[in-house]
């Protein structure tokens, strides 16, 4: 085999479907992944399973394999994804399910799970990045999930999947699984597994390296975002990479698009920790070969660590809410003192910490803002977090009674108090990990 | 001139800290930037935001500058209160740092 086409069909969870079943049909895919949980997203999906046993896998899941399973059935086209969550064998039996719905007997999916270790953590008590101790965070844990590797995955498709549902994966891995299982690089072959991590850096957040995410209009201008185009890594067995997208699709994949997404949450680019590899991006260039179409090489890599990362959630509090809107002549000045007033009210509440900010004027840079001329309308945010859900609930209640006891003309009040989840991190030897790999069967039985 | 003029940005997160890449529009420009964004200036101009030490990694072959910056999120993007809790927007606040002329004429 001289290349595959991996397609990326999502970069997160709630992203765009539509691109992704147009990269079915039309884009002539060996594989179609879909990246879809970010750290904070696999806490929920286990509250989900605590409240219901065969729940916590993506929400979006059937949605997103009903419409993309028929037309890769017909061409061939392998899927991965994480959307198997907090729970990958709820996820395959319920697609198996949907298959079978579906017409496509045969269809064989498999699970990878092994990246729980809560329980191991409960035992092992790590220490944590946000310097406590597992002790300190045990008796409110929620999760905790290694980052697995390519392996596993690559297991599954040598045993024949069709599709591939992980929980917690390193978002590369699933893009470096289906290079190790084609061209059969070892696992010890550092340098092409950093170049097939860098490919997989470079498609895990799908639209964000054709053109989204990108624009600043008459600066960096991009063609028809509302019809964006998912992009396609052709990527030969010396991993040489090569990026594109389908033809009559919106976006655009240029020099700039390509060198945003290579830089993308990277911290040291010469050691981009993985669990596979350490993958070395420092020497890493780029090349226009053709119109929506760039050339990547240069990546290396390095041994692994022979650590996994661990992502650990656990309940933190609760935040309360609440907002207001000024607008008109003097609307600052009156935004202002509302903020005054809710600072006084609040401090009685003992909150751990809050905040209030005017949207519109310094909620997102503080005082960076303030050069600017007074906008024509803000909206006052104040926010704060407690261990007492009554408490959090004032901040919201605070806000709303600015209407009758606040400065002139608030508008459009709203208010919220939420269950909060906090998360942080330990390192763990790899091999407490002992990843497993399930298959269901569309005509099996799936109850 | 502000860094706008010569360079575009994308930042990101794990967990607490933020990284944002700074890239030359024109690989000519790279030298500019090694000179006028250093890691000094960009924690002074983001000193509101960012708590913790500020690390300049540099990418020639992307005419490039990767940014590291700890203790920038107020605890990452589930425990942070602020609106933007990814500090996406931070990319969009570094465009602003004056450079070239301007940071001459300015004394920096």
């Amino acid at each position: 085999m001289t290349a595959i086409r991996i397609g990326a069909g999502a970069g997160f969870s709630g992203d765009r479907i539509d691109p992704a079943v147009d990269l079915a049909q039309r884009g002539e895919l060996d594989f179609l992944i879909f990246e879809c949980l970010a750290e904070r997203t696999i806490a929920q999906a286990q509250l989900n399973r605590l409240s219901d046993p065969e729940g916590g896998f993506d929400p979006h899941l059937e949605a997103r394999m009903r419409a993309v399973l028929p037309v890769c059935h017909a061409n061939g086209t392998r899927i991965i994804s994480n959307m198997g969550a907090a729970n990958p064998l709820a996820a395959a039996r319920h697609i198996a399910k949907v298959a079978k719905d579906l017409g496509l007997r045969g269809l064989r999916i498999a699970a990878v799970t092994g990246d729980d270790v809560l329980a191991y953590c409960r035992s092992s008590l790590p220490d944590l990045d946000n310097g406590l101790n597992f002790t300190e965070i045990a008796a409110s844990a929620i999760s905790a999930n290694a980052y697995i590797g390519a392996g596993p995955i690559v297991e599954a498709l040598d045993k024949g999947a069709d599709v591939v549902l992980t929980g917690r994966a390193a978002d590369p891995a699933l893009f470096l699984a289906p290079l190790i299982y084609s061209f059969g690089w070892r696992m010890d072959d550092w340098d092409r597994l950093g170049k097939g991590t860098l490919a997989g850096h470079l498609l895990e957040c799908a639209g964000q390296i054709s053109g989204g995410y990108f624009a600043d209009p008459g600066f960096n201008d991009v063609p028809d975002l509302a019809n964006l185009g998912f992009p396609i890594g052709v990527i030969d067995a010396e991993g040489g990479i090569e990026i594109t997208k389908l033809p009559r699709t919106g976006g655009a994949i240029r020099l700039a698009t390509v060198k945003q997404q290579i830089l993308y949450e990277i911290l040291d680019p010469a050691r981009y920790l993985q669990p596979d590899v350490i993958a070395d991006f420092s020497n890493v260039a780029v090349e226009q070969i053709g119109p929506d179409h760039v050339r990547v090489s240069g990546a290396t890599g390095h041994p692994r660590t022979g650590k996994v990362k661990a992502t650990i959630s656990y309940h933190d509090g609760y935040i309360g809410e609440g907002q207001i809107s000024y607008a008109g002549p003097g609307a600052v000045a009156r935004a202002e003192l509302a903020r005054s007033v809710i600072r006084q009210r609040l401090e009685p509440l003992g909150l751990r910490e809050s905040r209030v900010d005017l949207i519109g004027l310094d909620a997102l840079h503080g005082p960076l803002s303030s050069a600017a001329a007074d906008p024509n309308e803000v909206r006052l945010r104040a926010i704060g977090r407690s261990d007492c859900k009554d408490a959090a609930g004032m901040v919201g209640q605070e806000v709303e009674a600015l209407y009758t006891n606040g400065p002139a003309g608030g508008g459009g009040a709203w208010k919220s108090v939420r269950a909060t989840l906090s998360l942080c991190s330990a390192l763990l030897d790899e091999c407490v990990v002992d990843p497993d790999v399930t298959f269901f069967e569309a005509e099996t039985s799936c109850v | 001139m502000r860094l706008r003029d010569i360079a575009h940005c994308r930042s990101g997160d794990k967990g607490n800290t933020l990284n944002i890449a700074v890239i030359a529009r024109d690989p000519e420009d790279y030298d500019l930037l090694c000179r006028d964004v250093t890691p000094e200036r960009v924690a002074e101009f983001l000193r509101d935001k960012v708590k913790g030490r500020v690390t300049r990694y540099e990418v020639p072959t992307l005419g490039a500058l990767n940014f590291v910056l700890e203790e920038a999120l107020s605890g990452g993007v589930v425990g942070s209160l602020t609106l933007d809790t990814h500090g996406k927007s931070m990319s969009s606040a570094l465009l602003g740092l004056p450079i070239g002329d301007t940071l001459d004429r300015d004394g920096g």
